[in-house]
């Protein structure tokens, strides 16, 4: 940006890029769109075979196509935001994808590559759910301790990084991959121990966690969790906008080097930041074991329970560009694609793969904002023009 | 701007001329009769048959597929309505059994033990829906007693018997004395199969005075070689490390359980130029995987299509029970499967023992659990 460049201009080309980024985002998600209802239409024989007679019966081929499509896609949207049902269906799913993206953005913040949140995950959501079926504790302290008992393992999982990371330099990437691996395989262990097994059981699942540890139901699959995940995202945005520690988070992130030169001490900001982050990913665990599912009790502890849920987290924080709100916004996107991805398969029939295809289809094309603006030719143009005004930094 | 409108236009175009020009078949014909709508030989019926898998998928060519091969047969021969939902994670269970409860299906079955808690929930809060689950039950270990609602009914299949045989099979077409298996993880429904392989191993030795040596399960120990780590059942390089390993140690007849991470073993079979051979599980895998019949001598199946169809078919029509269903060799819910290319290599006295074998453990003469 040159000197001469008033503030007049500067504000109008902040306006032109919140237009662009938006005009982005939406054209990104009708591109998704697209290229999912060609693959629908590719993907059913009978509707692709109508295509033969394109020319000569144009109505088949296309009403076909259009029922294939419209019933899909309104599925999708009915069972993402159609209904409070839906809604509080996908805040469900929102809640720990929304506290892992927190995870994994918060260490961004400060430069380092979380990919460890998956393990993070497992400890919190393994401490929580023992809280839960072990200790007879009265409600609502019952909820309260095994939610801390979550975070802690989170952080302390998160905190073995950051001390190796500070102490012996090792890198964060490998290390949080091995940090998973060894989540997976002692979660696999403990659930064939006694104090982990459901007794009578021969398979590795634990016993229920008892409604006085689990997450009250507010309305349907809406539970406290959700407003606990977003209490967590305005923490992250305190921490990281109003405190010292946050803004020595982002100054490591910016330039470790400069950072350290200018006082602060970089290894001690990296633990504190990894175990944060640890603890954050540890309530995305803590959201599988004490969450209500539909029936009214939390899904008992098995090997699969927090599912993937750090390596999406990877993508989410990433959408929302490691921001809380842009956490927050996509974290309810990819619930909202769960929630809808089911009503996809139920009501309309789409193979539960071509949904996931077009999940990761949206995060494509949100996430790779160039593309797009290749693609539509239109918002190139736009570009062209705000470049010109000195805002497109 | 131009250029880049220009490759859509030109391709579409393209498509248009290749493929738009056929003449769609006269209305009548329009929907083939037998294939896509069972109007013709069935009278289709309202009635709804809904499944939902565990997160093996429909697809995954051993477990999931079979049980959908049973509600797809009920379409065809029932001619009632499906519906289906796949799950991805444990977290899913619940909400994709409710996902059916919504769509008014009549009866669910859900496919793995994994889905117990779920279905049993879903079961006891919808009392007019019949519920079936495939491989798990909800007998007392204690008591014996069957605490399933009158809704839900179990579907078990004793897969040690087949096991058993195949254990014998494997022992008598052993040339180095060592035979070998691997599952995919330490669970019951895996086991048994392991378990009942070695001791149809044993008793080949003990009525051979032979001392034929299984790798990869120690009966005494209840325990043995797993492939292990995050999806030990769709690991499919995971199968092979695990059946190089075992062949390493000279065993040449394997038995994998460990759903599509078993085609590992399968693979070595067949790059092993006729030294090694590999049995199959669930389903017949001269069948199943075709490509690989040469170096497959039989299979364990269990006839999880037939048990689900059962289920559909009693539900609909009005005799079903929640009492256990169990596959054995006397019901065909659990089978060894042909020999195909084998036949030849399989010896007639071995054939005939077999033969007297199930007779024996239909009989209850022969034990092949513990």
């Amino acid at each position: 940006m040159s000197e001469s460049t008033t503030w007049g201009d500067r504000v109008r080309g902040e306006v032109r890029m919140r237009w662009r980024d938006w005009a982005i985002t939406l054209a990104a998600f009708v591109l998704a769109l697209l290229v999912g209802a060609i693959l629908m239409i590719v993907a059913d024989p009978q509707v692709a075979g109508n295509f033969n007679y394109l020319l000569t019966a144009p109505g088949l081929a296309l009403g076909s196509a259009w029922t294939k499509v419209s019933t899909a896609y309104s599925a999708l949207l009915m069972g993402a935001v159609g209904s409070p049902q839906a809604l509080a269906a996908t805040s469900a799913a929102a809640a720990p994808l929304i506290c892992a993206g927190l995870a994994v953005g918060l260490a961004f913040r400060a430069g380092l590559f979380n990919i460890g949140a998956q393990g993070q995950a497992i400890l919190g959501s393994m401490a929580a759910a023992w809280v839960g079926f072990s200790l007879p504790l009265p409600p609502v302290i019952h909820l309260i301790v095994a939610v801390l008992a979550g975070l802690v393992a989170g952080a302390i999982w998160g905190g073995i990084v950051g001390w190796l990371k500070a102490t012996t330099g090792a890198h964060e990437v490998i290390v949080t991959i091995m940090m998973n691996y060894i989540a997976s395989g002692l979660l696999a262990w403990v659930l064939t121990t006694a104090a982990f097994q459901r007794p009578g059981r021969d398979d590795p699942i634990s016993p229920e966690v008892p409604s006085s540890a689990a997450f009250p139901q507010l309305y349907e699959q809406l539970h406290l969790g959700f407003f606990v995940a977003l209490l967590a995202a305005v923490v992250v945005w305190w921490v990281l906008d109003r405190s010292v520690i946050g803004f020595s988070i982002r100054a490591v992130g910016a330039n470790p080097h400069a950072a350290g030169t200018a006082g602060m001490n970089v290894g001690r900001t990296t633990i504190i930041t990894m175990a944060m982050a640890g603890a954050l990913a540890g309530l995305a665990g803590v959201q599988a074991a004490l969450g209500p599912s539909v029936n009214g009790v939390p899904v008992p502890l098995t090997e699969g329970l927090v599912g993937t849920v750090g390596f999406d987290a990877i993508t989410v924080a990433l959408l929302g560009r490691s921001k809380p709100v842009g956490i927050v916004l996509a974290g309810l996107l990819f619930g909202g694609l769960s929630a809808g991805g089911l009503a996809m398969q139920s009501v309309a029939q789409t193979p539960l793969t071509l949904t996931l295809v077009l999940q990761a289809l949206v995060v494509l094309f949100v996430a790779a904002p160039q593309l797009v603006a290749t693609l539509v030719p239109f918002l190139s143009a736009r570009k062209a023009r705000a470049s010109l005004t000195g805002a497109d930094a | 701007m131009k250029k880049s409108l220009m490759a859509p236009v030109v391709l579409g175009a393209l498509a248009l001329a290749l493929g738009g020009c056929a003449t769609p078949p006269a209305a009548t014909t329009a929907a083939p009769a037998g294939s896509a709508s069972p109007t013709a030989s069935v009278t289709a019926s309202d009635y709804k048959a809904c499944m939902v898998s565990d997160s093996g998928g429909f697809d995954d060519k051993s477990f999931n597929e079979t049980a959908y091969a049973g509600l797809t047969k009920a379409v065809a021969e029932l001619g009632v309505q499906k519906n289906q939902v796949q799950s991805s994670t444990d977290a899913d269970y619940a909400k994709n059994v409710q996902a059916m409860v919504d769509d008014k299906c009549d009866i669910i079955v859900t496919v793995g033990y994994k889905l117990g808690d779920a279905t049993l929930a879903a079961a006891k809060k919808n009392p007019k829906i019949k519920f079936a689950i495939v491989d798990s039950d909800y007998i007392d270990p204690k008591t014996g007693k069957n605490t399933a609602p009158a809704n839900l009914k179990g579907l078990m299949f004793k897969t040690s018997e087949p096991s058993f045989m195949a254990g014998y099979l494997a022992a008598s077409l052993s040339k180095t004395g060592k035979v070998g298996t691997f599952g995919g993880a330490p669970i019951p429904t895996v086991t048994a199969f392991m378990d009942g392989y070695a001791r149809g191993v044993a008793y080949y030795n003990q009525q051979k005075s032979k001392s034929v040596a299984v790798l990869g399960w120690d009966t005494n120990k209840q325990d043995g070689t797993f492939i292990g780590g995050q999806s030990p059942f769709e690991d499919l390089p995971g199968g092979k490390k695990v059946a190089t390993n075992l062949t390493a140690q000279g065993a040449d007849i394997l038995l994998p359980v460990a759903g599509p991470s078993g085609e590992g073993a399968l693979q070595v079979a067949k790059s092993s130029n006729g030294k090694v051979a590999s049995l199959w599980v669930d389903t017949d895998g001269c069948i199943s995987q075709a490509q690989y019949c040469p170096v497959i001598p039989s299979s364990v199946g269990k006839a999880m299509d037939l048990a689900v169809f059962e289920a559909i078919k009693a539900a609909k029509n009005d005799t079903f029970t929640n009492e256990l269903y169990l596959g054995t060799l006397a019901n065909n819910g659990a089978y060894l499967a042909p020999f195909h290319d084998w036949d030849s290599k399989v010896s007639a006295d071995t054939k005939a023992e077999l033969d007297k074998i199930k007779a024996d453990i239909i009989a209850g003469t022969i034990k092949t659990t513990a």
